[in-house]
């Protein structure tokens, strides 16, 4: 067989689609955190402190900084792919410029998220 | 079935270094595929020091300068060296290209590294094996499907409906799109691949053709279409810069537009 992964060049809309099942994945992930949060809740105080001190540890706040991105980035390409469904915007400038403009929301709207919940005190 | 990893028999080893021949001024380091079907050995890559002075600008000319001066047992297809036939299709510089109308220049990097279509069998060195991509071909019936009884003339065909063929006719069948394709990497015995659809949609679209209804039927599958996910690779690399990408979305579309 010859060599496939081992050579090529990414494209970076080839990098945008394996990233959209990555964050996928983690977002699966993601409503199960999201549900151990509502289980916890539904436990009582005792649970619920220790639940939110597992999330409010550095690793935790990493696993959801990593949300964050996952969640903003599926969306915007989500919405990428809802627009390819149409029929537009395939022609490989488009769909060059779409995959930035969706890395580019993606980064500004994490951070946006961080700050706010930063400035809110909410970290 | 994603393989990130090459079977063990197809992982490419160092290979020998050809330096360049003596007076050689200008030089640039070209590592090939080889693969020696009558060898135990696995796959390897050879280096060749190309004197550019005695070369033309494509990579072809590159190919036949080291068929021709370094070594005779290199092993490539090639025909009409001018983009039509679509025989010297390979990886150059990791990108699916004709080798006759790619520049060495345009290349990125010190080195130009070149291999065989990605993720095929190899028949020999750049030589692969295309069986399985001309049976998808031939499985989409890429001819004229008519109930209706035959013209006296020829069958008809307004202007405006003849536009509709253009970006689809052109194809000439390189392969360089579906070997480009991660989805036709993991799954290619079922997952027909961009230039098959893009051709099955150049018959959708013909308005002379009356089985629109079966073609569908065909495509109307979780692989055979529906395996393609919008990584664009076909489009990139497509040597004739047609959009088989595009093309499935409009077989995607029909396929909806028939059922609501």
């Amino acid at each position: 067989m010859s060599p496939h992964l081992q050579v090529w060049r990414w494209h970076i809309t080839m990098a945008t689609s394996i990233l959209h099942r990555a964050t996928g994945v983690a977002l699966y992930v993601g409503a199960l955190i999201a549900a151990a949060w509502a289980i916890a809740l539904a436990n009582g105080p005792e649970s619920y402190a220790t639940f939110k001190s597992l999330l409010g540890s550095p690793l935790g706040k990493l696993v959801m900084f990593g949300l964050t991105v996952s969640f903003f980035y599926h969306l915007a390409n989500g919405i990428r792919h809802l627009v390819w469904d149409t029929g537009h915007g395939l022609d490989v400038k488009s769909a060059n410029f779409s995959a930035v403009v969706c890395l580019a929301f993606t980064v500004a709207a994490s951070i946006a998220v961080w700050v706010i919940a930063a400035m809110t005190g909410a970290l | 079935m994603v393989e990130f990893a090459l079977p063990k028999n197809s992982r490419v080893t160092r290979g020998r270094h050809y330096p360049a021949v003596e007076g050689a001024t200008r030089t640039k380091t070209f590592k090939v595929y080889r693969y020696d079907p009558e060898g135990t050995e696995n796959p390897r890559w050879d280096t060749y020091e190309v004197d550019l002075d005695k070369c033309g600008p494509m990579v072809l000319d590159v190919l036949f300068y080291i068929k021709n001066n370094m070594d005779p047992s290199l092993a490539f297809r090639r025909s009409c060296r001018e983009g039509v036939c679509g025989s010297c299709a390979m990886n150059i510089g990791g990108r699916n290209t004709l080798a006759c109308t790619h520049g060495w220049e345009e290349v990125p990097g010190k080195d130009v590294q070149i291999s065989p279509l990605p993720h095929m069998p190899v028949v020999k060195d750049l030589v692969p094996d295309m069986t399985l991509f001309y049976a998808q071909y031939a499985s989409i019936e890429p001819w004229l499907h008519t109930e209706t009884p035959e013209p006296q003339k020829e069958w008809v065909q307004s202007p405006e409906d003849r536009e509709k063929l253009d970006g689809l006719y052109e194809c000439i069948l390189c392969a360089c799109c579906s070997t480009s394709c991660p989805s036709y990497w993991w799954n290619q015995e079922k997952y027909l691949g961009p230039a098959a659809l893009l051709h099955a949609y150049r018959w959708l679209v013909d308005s002379r053709d009356e089985a629109t209804g079966d073609r569908l039927d065909y495509l109307e599958d979780p692989f055979k279409l529906y395996r393609c996910h919008t990584i664009m690779n076909c489009a990139q690399v497509c040597p004739k810069g047609l959009n088989p990408a595009k093309a499935i979305q409009e077989v995607k579309k029909m396929l909806v537009d028939r059922v609501v």
